[in-house]
């Protein structure tokens, strides 16, 4: 108790520095210690997947994209400070926030006792999935439309950065060309990081089945990879208009989509699967799944293209 | 009071705090940032049912552990198309500003 006593404080802590800091720099690696912190809090509540997920994504892709755009706009700070609301308002807006966590809070207060749960229903059909961990049966079995479905929004929201590429330089690369000393740390760390980190990703995904893990934190550290080594200048992102890396980018939901509608041959419902196949079907899904979703994520960091193609 | 309720009290805080910043901040980078520290708040908040829901041997309901999940990388999603259209928009007129053109 103690310790979570101290943790939720360093929650808090850092939560008021991400919003209080002057330089937006600052507030943005508070917002990566915020999601480190929250992770931990999530191993605290019995969740191990979401803590993965939260540090992976939450935290780490999620900071990584913050500080990039931090530092390219960095020139636009001093022009924002003369538009800062005045003390009536900012009141104003203390107390509505006051108010909004008072509700909260009190909501948390007054949960109903017994707590509502599915944990049981989970745990009498996870046999037929043929899958050891309950959070992977929900996101692939039980619910399965809703992670087909989060495939396809990721897709969108890259196909919305693309859109964003000025005319001229539409289906080149993607941000700037990233040159780093080849003697210096950073090719180092890439050098040295990469091959293990994608052992790592692997690693990840494939244990996904029994244990704390799955496709979107393995797929997360794969992207992670790759970011890293685009960072590096070890490879160059591909120009968005290459016919390998669409079909890379929709070959998961495609697979994910074309088993679900097998699913009606087979057991009578989309996405239903036969339970003697079940978790063949499953990585058969999963394995393409990771794969786009590691490329969407590096690609959705990568940014808009920024340069022309070659011609 | 069980860790549930203490955690799930911070997530209360934790959303009225990045309200607090998405209302005050002129810069749509903080507005960004403190909108992804509200959807930390939320999660935890949710995160707080499922481990309320915790039986048949699992440490936490795992339907709303799935959902989360599915929420943080929605919420990336989102964060990325958002930094991408700040950082057009600073490209299109050097500046990154939601203020009307005075």
């Amino acid at each position: 108790m103690a310790f979570d006593s101290g943790l939720a404080v360093l929650v808090l802590g850092v939560a008021v520095w991400t919003i209080a800091a002057r330089d937006t720099f600052a507030a943005v690696v508070g917002f990566v210690a915020y999601g480190l912190l929250l992770a931990l809090a999530w191993v605290r509540l019995a969740a191990p997947d979401v803590a993965l997920t939260e540090a992976a994504i939450g935290s780490g892709v999620t900071g990584g994209l913050l500080i990039g755009a931090s530092t390219r706009l960095r020139r636009t700070e001093t022009a924002a400070a003369g538009e800062e609301p005045g003390p009536t308002l900012r009141l104003a807006a203390a107390v509505l926030c006051v108010l909004v966590s008072a509700g909260l809070a009190a909501i948390v207060l007054m949960l109903p006792e017994p707590a509502p749960t599915l944990a049981p229903q989970a745990a009498a059909n996870i046999a037929a999935t043929g899958l050891g961990n309950p959070v992977t049966a929900v996101l692939m079995a039980y619910r399965a439309i809703d992670t087909l479905l989060e495939t396809v929004v990721l897709l969108l929201a890259l196909v919305g950065v693309w859109s964003l590429a000025p005319d001229r330089v539409w289906g080149g690369f993607p941000g700037p060309r990233h040159h780093a000393d080849p003697d210096g740390v950073l090719t180092f760390i890439a050098q040295l990081l990469v091959p293990l980190g994608i052992l790592v990703g692997i690693h990840i995904f494939w244990v996904g089945s029994v244990a704390p893990g799955g496709e979107f934190q393995g797929a997360t550290i794969l992207a992670a990879m790759w970011i890293l080594a685009m960072m590096a200048g070890l490879v160059d992102a591909p120009p968005v208009s290459r016919r390998w890396l669409r079909l890379l980018l929709i070959a998961g939901p495609a697979v994910f989509f074309a088993i679900g509608l097998a699913g009606f041959a087979m057991a009578g419902a989309f996405l239903a699967y036969p339970v003697e196949y079940a978790k063949l079907l499953i990585v058969t899904i999963e394995i393409p799944v990771t794969l786009s979703i590691a490329a969407t994520l590096a690609l959705l960091v990568a940014g808009p293209p920024e340069r022309a193609p070659h011609r | 009071m069980s860790e549930a309720t203490l955690y799930g009290l911070c997530g209360a805080v934790l959303v009225g705090l990045g309200l607090f910043g998405l209302i005050v901040h002129p810069q749509p980078l903080r507005k960004i940032l403190a909108f992804n520290l509200i959807g930390g708040g939320v999660f935890l908040l949710f995160g707080v049912v499922a481990r309320r829901g915790a039986a048949a041997g699992f440490g936490g309901d795992p339907v709303p552990h799935a959902l989360i999940i599915t929420g943080i990388v929605v919420a990336f999603a989102a964060t990325a198309l958002a930094i991408a259209l700040l950082l057009r928009l600073f490209q299109e007129t050097g500046r990154a500003t939601l203020g009307s053109d005075g």
